[in-house]
Formats: structure tokens, sequence, C-alpha cells
């Protein structure tokens, strides 16, 4: 298992978000997770990048054998989770080539490795950039500054094709995409499917998942995943909305 | 506490003047002395000085010796002040607060740089420009800190760039305190003179040698005329023990550009005072500072442009990072009298506070008389961004280098500031040793 999520909860200033979660993934795997606005998604995918504010309060997560709750943001980056943002930060005076550099760099080093010097590092990256369809230009430029929408997800995909992870979360990455960046987005993901990598894709909408094509999909509602199954799955909601699900549930809950 | 110390720098300076009656200064320091015991040491009822406090920088004796035989710098202590990429530079080389001639090397030629003791400048052929600008900043600057300077005008010096010539090599002013026997009261003086369509690029550095106190009290008038250009770096990097009031008055008699530049990284309590001056209808300055402050250290950076004429333009920036129990003080004033019309003035001062016991006191002024003038002033005070902080951190880079880059990043459009390529590779290398987390 890649990955193994054990009756998560999870809580945000004393709110309770994520009211036990469970969740295995496989390598190779690509697990869809959709659901309505405030159904947790966000606060998942937050949760498995450890960002602070972010308070676990049962369960617990195993991640390719390691502990993953334990660990600093930096130590699961460097244990190969990514997360790509839903709003990439900009972030003023330093240039994303710097960041990688000193990403790969870091992650190499945890990992017993010689750091890549400056050619070899400019070698990888230019097989990325190919990969991904990025402009080169945006790389010298700070991170994220004046970015267009498309511009910004592009990038993570990018720094996701530099870390190559082995579980890349992508927390609704088609938000804010129109049609051709979508597809750009999307092929920049499929092209870094790996029989090892394991993808979890939070999304809203079924087309990022027609050009993905998950082999799971799974619906969280109120903090639980209520329903879980194949992408076809994905092709009831967006026929028939989220409701059916609540029915469904409502439905059980009085049976 | 004051009063013992007024007398006993009144028997230094009875003893200076005995020793050098009737040489040209003499008048001067005369007139400095009075104004010195009139004014006193300024203290917080001052507004200029409410934020920094130097009145305890008194409460001991310092060395104000006038004999130079006294301190043994040798030019092996002036090579290791020497700063990295600038073998080449004319170097005027002041111990104790006196210019040293013989540690001293001028290499650009006389026809284009004349580097003088002021008091020889001040009787001879440039006597004329020295009585014309020495001691104008007075007119402004009316408290006892800067006159005390004034009352010890001794062993300063004049320099001079002759009309049409561009100094081809920056000139460095290395200030050593040799504090190594005694705490030593450092008041250098420097007049400088940038004639007609000339440029200059002066550095200032500092280096106190010794584990007693060290505190310089300096004075640097700086005249700019038609055309001029005229570059201004101030660095900043001494020990825990040194203490610093600089005045910097600079006054662009024609219409010419002022470049200036101050870091700030050690030291015990600096005051830094840049004033402009824009004496010419269309002149330009730009004024840029840089502080990281970590342990106790004081700094005070008070800023002035005075627009006297119309079509000014002057833009200054100042960033801070602040740390520890380290205080930052901005205060710049704009003055735009009634006559400056279509003046353009910018200010800004953006601070970053890193741990809860750093202050940082920050007052941008604008005191405007004309009705036609673009303005702007501005400051912040904040932390660094959590969200960015997360970011690179999920992305394997460690909670301290992230820091340390976001850090960099917010000091990167100052430290671009220095135009003199090696200067700014150091002022980096030195910004990046500091935030560096190994």
């Amino acid at each position: 298992m890649l990955l193994s999520i054990k009756n998560i909860h999870a809580s945000v200033e004393g709110k309770q978000i994520l009211k036990g979660i469970n969740l295995d993934i496989r390598p190779g795997e690509i697990h869809a997770i959709m659901g309505p606005n405030g159904s947790g998604k966000s606060t998942l995918a937050s949760v498995l990048a450890g960002r602070e504010d972010y308070e676990v309060t049962e369960g617990s997560v195993d991640f390719d054998g390691k502990d993953l709750l334990s660990l600093s943001p930096e130590d699961r980056a460097r244990e190969g989770l990514f997360l790509a943002f839903q709003y990439p930060v900009e972030i003023p005076g330093v240039s994303t080539t710097n960041f990688m550099k000193a990403a790969l760099n870091e992650k190499r080093k945890y990992n017993g490795q010689e750091p890549l010097d400056a050619v070899s590092f400019l070698k990888v990256m230019k097989e990325k950039v190919e990969l991904v369809e990025i402009n080169r230009s945006l790389l010298s430029r700070s991170i994220n500054e004046g970015f267009s929408g498309g511009e910004k997800k592009r990038n993570e995909i990018f720094q996701m094709a530099m870390l190559e992870p082995k579980l890349a979360v992508l927390d609704e990455t088609d938000s804010g995409l129109d049609i051709d960046a979508l597809r750009i987005v999307a092929n920049g993901v499929n092209k870094l499917r790996t029989p090892e990598r394991g993808v979890i894709v939070i999304t809203h909408y079924q087309r990022l998942l027609e050009y993905l094509q998950p082999d799971f999909v799974h619906v969280l509602v109120d903090g639980r995943i209520v329903k879980s199954g194949t992408k076809d799955l994905a092709l009831e909601l967006e026929e028939k909305g989220y409701d059916f699900i609540k029915d469904e549930i409502n439905l059980t809950a009085t049976v | 506490m004051e009063k013992n110390s007024l007398t006993y720098l009144e028997d230094k300076f009875n003893e200076l003047q005995s020793l050098n009656k009737g040489d040209a200064l003499e008048a001067l320091r005369e007139s400095g002395f009075k104004a010195f015991t009139e004014a006193g040491i300024p203290n917080y009822k001052n507004e200029e000085w409410k934020y920094t406090k130097i009145n305890n920088l008194f409460d001991k004796e310092y060395d104000l010796t006038e004999d130079l035989s006294s301190s043994s710098i040798t030019t092996e202590d002036v090579d290791a002040v020497r700063l990295p990429g600038h073998e080449n530079a004319n170097e005027v080389v002041f111990v104790n607060g006196k210019f040293v001639q013989e540690l001293s090397t001028i290499r650009s030629n006389t026809k284009q740089l004349v580097v003088l003791p002021l008091e020889e400048a001040a009787k001879g052929e440039y006597k004329e420009l020295v009585t014309a600008h020495l001691n104008k900043s007075s007119l402004f600057i009316k408290d006892g800190i800067h006159a005390l300077n004034t009352s010890f005008i001794y062993g300063g010096i004049f320099i001079y760039v002759a009309k049409d010539q561009i100094v081809d090599e920056p000139v460095f002013l290395y200030h050593i305190a040799d504090s190594r026997k005694n705490h030593t009261l450092l008041q250098p003086r420097s007049l400088v003179f940038v004639d007609k369509n000339a440029k200059l690029q002066l550095v200032e550095n500092y280096t106190t040698i010794g584990s007693m106190e060290s505190f310089t009290n300096e004075v640097i008038e700086a005249v700019v005329d038609t055309n001029a250009i005229f570059e201004y770096y101030k660095i900043q990097n001494d020990l825990a023990n040194a203490s610093q009031v600089g005045t910097t008055h600079i006054r662009q008699i024609g219409k010419s550009y002022v470049h200036t530049f101050t870091v700030s990284l050690n030291g015990a309590t600096i005051r830094n005072n840049i004033d402009i001056v824009m004496e010419a209808a269309g002149n330009e300055a730009h004024m840029y500072g840089l502080y990281l402050l970590k342990g106790k250290t004081h700094v005070d950076n008070h800023t002035l442009v005075d627009n006297t004429l119309p079509n000014c333009f002057s833009n200054e920036f100042y960033k801070g990072v602040i740390d520890d129990y380290a205080t930052g003080v901005f205060s710049g004033k704009i003055f735009v009298r009634a006559d400056a019309q279509k003046t353009n003035a910018y200010q800004s001062n953006k601070n970053i506070l890193l741990s809860d016991n750093a202050t940082v006191n920050t007052k941008p002024q604008l005191e405007i008389f004309a009705d036609d003038v673009k303005c702007s002033h501005g400051c912040t005070v904040g932390q660094l961004d959590n969200e960015a902080l997360f970011y690179l951190r999920s992305r394997g880079i460690s909670a301290d280098e992230a820091q340390a880059m976001l850090l960099q990043a917010f000091a990167a459009d100052i430290v671009e500031q220095v135009k003199l390529e090696p200067l700014r590779n150091y002022v980096e290398k030195l910004i990046t040793e500091r935030l560096s987390v190994n």
C-alpha cells in the first residue's frame, strides 16, 4: 500500500471538518475525490501535506511505511508527497529555478544522494519543461508573481515533474482554468503517470477526470467518504448532482 | 553625568585649540564648541531623538588624543579591513577619526581626484570652496552632537573631483577605530565637492579593532554641482561595541544626480542622518537602505529631502529585518517648499519583525507647501507570510531555509541598488551569511 488513511478526524480552529476518512491507495492508482463545497476535500489535502492550523484529533496515515502525521511538511515532501496547491502562492524575489534547485537538492540530501551540480540540474529542468509544456521564461521569474491562473497551475505540475513524488495530491488543480489550459495541465499529469506513482485528484467537476481517467472515484460529504466507485460514478454525479447521493444517504439512514 | 562629560570634553577642546592656534579652522571649531555647550547632547525631549538614546554613550571617558603615534595601526591592519574586489580603489584611511596619509593610497590621477587634509585645503588653492561649503550642514542640524564634531574638526579631509572628470575608481573611506587600549571617540570630518559634469563613487566602511568601545561621530558634507553624479555607499558591519552617529549632508547645488545606499548589519547604537538639499531645479536623488538587526543593535535611519526649487525627483526606499532584542527606527522627512512646484517625492519603509522582543519605530513624514506636487509615503511592519513559508516547505525546504529564502528575497531589491559590482557581491555575501541557517 502506498497510502493508507485510517479513520482520520481533523478540525480547524476547533471546528470538526473530517469525521472519519478511510482511504487506501496502491502504487500507480489515480483516485478522484469529489464532493460539494465545504465537504472537507481541501482539508484532507492540507492534513496530508501538514499545513499548520489543521489538527488531527483521531486516526492515522501510513505513507509507504512511514507515519506521515509525525513528519514535518518538508520531510513529507522529501519522503515523496507532493501537494499541487489550489491557490499557488506568489513569492516575489525567489525564482522558480532557484526554488526547484534548492528543493530538489534538499530531497536528494534527505535520501542520501549527492546534490545536483548546475549543469545536471539544468538538464533535468530542460526535460521537465518539455514534458509539461511550460514556458521556460516563467521559470526565471519570481515564483508565480504576475502569472495567469493557467500559468500558476502549470507551474505546479512542473514542480511535480521536477520532484518526482511517490504520491501527488492535486487540490482543485482544474479550478480557474479554461479548456485549453485544462487540457495542457491534464496532459502533464498523464505524462507523469507511472506504475509506481499514486495520484489523488480533488475536483468539483467531471471535466478533468475525462482526461485523467481515474481508477476510483470517491464522494466526500460532510467529512466522510459516503460513496466510492469507478469513473462512472463521476459521470453519474455530473448528471444528477450531489443531491442524489445525499438522498441515498438519508435513505440509508432511515432504513 | 552629562555635566561631567562636558567638562572633560571642554579640556580636550581647549587642548586642541591651543595646539593648533591660528590654523584656518580655529574659528569654526570655536563656534562649534559654543553651539555644543548651548545645545548639549540631544535626548528624548528633542523630537528628532525620541527613539534613539545617545547620552548613555557619554557616561565614559573616551580617548580623543590627537597624537596618532600612539596608535599602532599598520598597513597589515588596512589590508585586513579592505573590502574584497576593490583592491584598485582609492583608499582614504582614517584612524581614530583622523586622516592618515601614510596608510592611504590615491590611485586616480590628480587631474581627476584631489584628496587633501582639510586644514591644508582650507588655506590653499581650494580655500574659497572650503570656506563656502564647510559646515553648511549646521544651518540644518542644530543639535549638540553635530556641533561636537565641528568643535573637533581636525585631521579631516577635502575631496575634490574636477570639472568634467569621471573618477575611474571609487574612493573608499576606511575608518579604523583602535580600541585595544581605550574607549575611543572618533570624529571624522570630510568635505566633498563634485564639480560640474563630474562623477564620484564614495564608499564608507567602519572597523573597530579591540574590545573597548568605539563611538564614531562623523560628519560628511558633499556638494554636487550641475550635471554631476554622486554615489554614496555606507557599509556598517562593525563590532557590537561600536556606536555611531553619522551625518551625511548632501547639497545638490546644480541639476544633478545623487544615489545613496546604507546597509547596517552589526553595531551597538547607530544613527544615520542622510540629508539631501535640492538647491537647484530638476535635481534627482535616490536613497536606499537595508538593516538586518539582531542582538541588541539599535539602528536609526533619519533622512531628509528638502525640495526648495521646482521639478525635483526623489525616491527613498528602506527595508529592515529585526530580530532578537534589536530596534530599528526610520524617520523620513520630505519638505516641499512653496517654490518647489512639480516635485515628485516618494518614500517607503518596510519592516519584518522576527521576534516578539524586536521593535521598530517608523515615521514617514511629508511637509508640503506647494500645490502642484506628487508625493507619497508609506510604511509597513509585519511578519513573514506563513502561506509562503508553507509553500516552500511543502516542496522539501526546511523551515529555517524557507525563512532565509524569503528574507533574502525581501532584501534583494535593495541590495541590487549597489552599482559597484564587487561591492554588491560583497554585500550579498554578508547578507547570505547573516541569513543562512548553517
